[in-house]
């Protein structure tokens, strides 16, 4: 789903959508010199002169939320609705949350429910835009010049080897200018330095690129941008204010039951909401690193694996690791969360003796 | 000034044609848009001119009461906000309010704050209209004066309870209502609703149960926590209510902030203004030492880059390109006391602290009494606040028996940990009193560690009037410190910024 094959011409002509008649090579968007934009994102207006990220007929939020269920990713509300939101203003959605609520899966599953390329750059300290933008692919320069500089006149060789054809599209990049719009996911924003979001900027407001060698180049398609942070830092002001923001917090008990239902259908009803109330109990304890909604759902087929009829004690204490995955919280939720389960397990008995 | 509003349209008026008067003081709707023509005296603050007709207008205002909260809100949010509100149908609240909140609030913080902001702007907005139409509700029969007296505590309690746990919205409204009438002392409550909020909370002898633990343990006094903030927040606009009412205005706009964010009384409440002289310290804290590094690069060779720039030449390399040295971030070691010698001050610590953590990416904290403890850790999970003030209080183990600062001993001990980490580069930054409680203050100790750092500063939330006297031995550790300062207020956080930037790394 994810490719990151750089493709060292970007503009050329794709044989495999020859019904895009907007298809034409890059060159033709680029502007030379700076400075001559064509205006800011807002004196383009709400509607983007790009093919939109989402196919018109996504006329409500609720059509969102129901495209997105389809696509395996329940939403809540004000998910939907930011989501819907971005795509008809055409801004970059900024998602926190803590770990695990399912912040990647969101573009994950809008790729699939808009039927869009998935674009993913996974941030890291330390990352530049050589790895996140494009790099010029040295090595194919210098052989041109070797190649060339017999016959070649100087000025012939100097203009060719800052073409596109030299330049190693990166994610960003291979994102703006894919002729079909695509989901672009910068995960992880808050790893890497405030520089690099600077960079980004100018990506974001107006979905173009500055290549001092070669000029600006537009974007041929809008993409939808997400961006998750994991609030280890503050982003910066600029950032945000580019971005329409969502937060994301685990579900309410009957929303997550829907959501492992959705991913293990085979699971008894009640010992899946016994289940679900049980990850509860454990968030609410003060853990280094509480279950994620992924875990829950590993939790579930797990429980299916094991014909588990009921979640007592011993079947929770075997299987616990599937959702505490730090030393000292198992040993703090083994102390809470296993001893009142036995104590309910007690109960249980006595009130069917 | 209600009812001279009510008279002819003010200018502009006509432009908007008015809905019938039954409809506008019927629907809360009509009640938000006809809130915008009227006078903004009223509303804490706003100057009291003519506001222009129509929903727009409100929605301005509604930002720029954010903006006195501290949100950080440009024009360019404000235009989203309406490119946002044209997408969805606004008569709808849920959608209504989060297309502002994604605009508007850009943190999770900023979400609180609009959260609390948002209800109390809209319910302004009616409560508006009444009050200028001099409107009154006529008070349940139960809840007079005489009365008040004759309603069954316990069954109050009972009735409050069970509303709590599964109620609907309009029962528990209706019982907030009673619960003030029967415990409100009307008329005579401590004029802070955030006070007399808790008081009648604790009247009714309610109880948060986060975890849904208590219930199982057969406790029928706790009640689920979620359902309890709603009870309160019902309480909360009643007591308003009642207020406004009873003063024929409208309560103050600013203690929102106070009140929401619970921060307890200090010298220094103004969190975002900490926030704000914390990224201050930050930048030029980050600027110096990249100047202070830039002289003496590392060689090492950046092929890439190298490479690149040989193709101007030819392919021949004339120019080598060294690999940046990466921008050193300040270490900085931050001490705070948080004894009860300073339990005022130390709130102001608290939040200077968690405003530094916010900024740098390299700090360690220690919080200490008679030992000190590092809440690096602490912050590095928990963002809330009180959330780490509680933590902090219950069980970062600083007091031993007594509960009195031994600074002599925290020194040794934060000596003993971090003494291979202390290095030329790092800063040492001291919150505390200097108040040694007659002990030991070990001053020689603090020397190492002044050595061992590169920097060291003092800042102390006592005015310097009183340093050195009674058991103060600021004297004792001064000539150590690279610079000391009093600390008690904004003001001098920023000149504590100031002098700390202008300060050249000692050389080691």
């Amino acid at each position: 789903m994810i490719r990151i094959i750089p493709r060292a011409i970007i503009g050329r002509e794709r044989s495999t959508c020859p019904s895009t008649p907007t298809a034409k090579p890059i060159a033709s968007r680029i502007k030379k010199g700076f400075g001559e934009t064509s205006g800011t994102g807002r004196e383009r207006g709400l509607r983007p002169k790009y093919p939109g990220p989402v196919p018109a007929e996504v006329a409500s939020a609720e059509e969102m939320a129901a495209r997105l269920a389809e696509a395996g990713y329940l939403a809540g509300e004000s998910a939907a609705l930011v989501t819907y939101l971005a795509t008809r203003l055409g801004k970059p959605v900024l998602v926190e949350g803590p770990a695990g609520v399912g912040k990647t899966e969101l573009a994950k599953a809008l790729s699939r429910a808009t039927g869009r390329r998935l674009v993913r750059l996974q941030c890291y300290e330390g990352l530049d835009e050589a790895k996140a933008l494009y790099e010029w692919n040295y090595r194919k320069q210098l052989l041109r010049i070797q190649a060339e500089a017999a016959d070649a006149g100087w000025e012939r060789v100097q203009d060719d080897i800052f073409g596109e054809e030299f330049l190693l599209s990166r994610p960003l990049l291979q994102a703006i200018s894919d002729p079909e719009p695509v989901v672009l996911l910068i995960d992880e924003i808050d790893k890497t330095d405030q520089e690099f979001e600077a960079m980004l900027l100018e990506l974001l407001s107006d979905f173009q690129v500055s290549i001092p060698e070669l000029g600006v180049i537009e974007a041929r398609s809008q993409p939808f941008v997400l961006l998750t942070s994991n609030n280890s830092r503050e982003l910066t002001e600029a950032l945000k204010r580019r971005c329409l923001y969502l937060w994301l917090d685990y579900p309410d008990v009957e929303r997550e039951l829907e959501i492992v239902r959705l991913h293990a259908p085979d699971l008894g009803d009640t010992l899946a909401r016994r289940m679900i109330e049980v990850v509860h109990m454990v968030r609410a304890l003060d853990l280094k690193k509480p279950p994620s909604i992924a875990e829950s759902i590993d939790w579930a087929r797990a429980l299916l694996l094991l014909g588990a009829e009921e979640l007592d004690a011993s079947v929770f204490e075997r299987t616990m690791s599937i959702i505490v995955k730090h030393r000292t919280d198992l040993d703090v939720v083994a102390d809470r969360v296993g001893v009142k389960l036995a104590s309910d397990g007690l109960l249980g008995t006595r009130r069917t003796a | 000034m209600g009812s001279s509003g009510r008279g002819g349209p003010p200018e502009g008026g006509d432009r908007a044609p008015r809905p019938p008067d039954g409809l506008r003081a019927a629907s809360p709707q009509s009640g938000l848009i006809g809130g915008a023509r009227r006078s903004g005296g009223l509303y804490g603050g706003l100057p009291s001119r003519q506001g222009p007709p129509g929903f727009d207008a409100r929605v301005l205002e509604l930002g720029d009461e954010l903006r006195r909260e501290g949100l950080a809100i440009g024009t360019s949010e404000l235009l989203d906000a309406f490119d946002a509100l044209s997408e969805v149908g606004w008569a709808e609240p849920v959608a209504f309010r989060e297309a502002l909140a994604t605009t508007l609030a850009k943190s999770q913080e900023d979400r609180r704050v609009f959260d609390a902001l948002f209800d109390r702007f809209f319910f302004r907005a009616v409560e508006r209209e009444a009050v200028e139409k001099g409107l009154t509700e006529r008070r349940l029969s139960a809840d007079g004066e005489d009365d008040g007296r004759e309603i069954d505590f316990d069954s109050l309690r009972e009735a409050v309870r069970a509303a709590i746990r599964g109620g609907s919205d309009g029962e528990m409204r209706d019982l907030a209502r009673l619960s003030i009438a029967a415990l409100g002392r009307r008329g005579e409550g401590s004029g802070v609703v955030g006070v007399d909020v808790q008081r009648i909370r604790r009247s009714l002898g309610l109880r948060g149960d986060p975890a849904g633990e208590a219930e199982a343990r057969g406790d029928p006094e706790a009640v689920p926590t979620e359902r309890l903030r709603e009870f309160e927040r019902h309480l909360r606009r009643e007591l308003e209510r009642e207020s406004v009412e009873r003063t024929r205005s409208l309560p103050p706009a600013r203690p929102l902030r106070e009140l929401d964010r619970a921060l307890p009384s200090a010298p220094l409440q103004d969190l975002a203004a900490v926030h704000r002289v914390a990224a201050q310290l930050k930048r030029r804290l980050a600027t110096q030492q990249r100047a202070a590094g830039g002289r003496r690069r590392t060689h090492v060779v950046d092929v890439r880059r190298t490479m690149r720039a040989s193709l101007e030449t030819g392919g021949v390399p004339l120019r080598l390109h060294h690999r940046p040295r990466r921008p050193r971030r300040p270490e900085v070691y931050l001490l705070c006391d948080v004894s009860t010698s300073v339990t005022s001050a130390s709130v102001f610590f608290l939040s200077v602290l968690h405003a530094l953590h916010d900024a740098f990416r390299k700090l360690r904290s220690f919080v200490f009494v008679e030992r000190i403890s590092e809440v690096t850790e602490l912050f590095a999970r928990e963002r809330s606040f009180e959330a780490i003030s509680r933590a902090i209080a219950s069980d970062a183990g600083v007091a031993d028996v007594s509960g009195y600062t031994d600074y002599g001993r925290v020194w040794l001990e934060f000596l003993a940990e971090t003494v291979d980490d202390l290095g030329p580069r790092s800063t040492v930054i001291v919150l505390g009193d200097a108040r040694t409680n007659g002990r030991e203050p070990h001053a020689a100790a603090f020397g190492r560690v002044a050595e061992r750092a590169g920097r060291t500063f003092w800042m102390n939330p006592e005015p310097k009037l009183y340093w050195n006297y009674g058991d103060s031995v600021m004297r004792a550790y001064e000539p150590y410190c690279d610079g000391v300062f009093e600390c008690w207020s904004t003001r001098q956080l920023e000149t504590f910024v100031n002098a700390l930037t202008s300060t050249r790394v000692a050389a080691p």
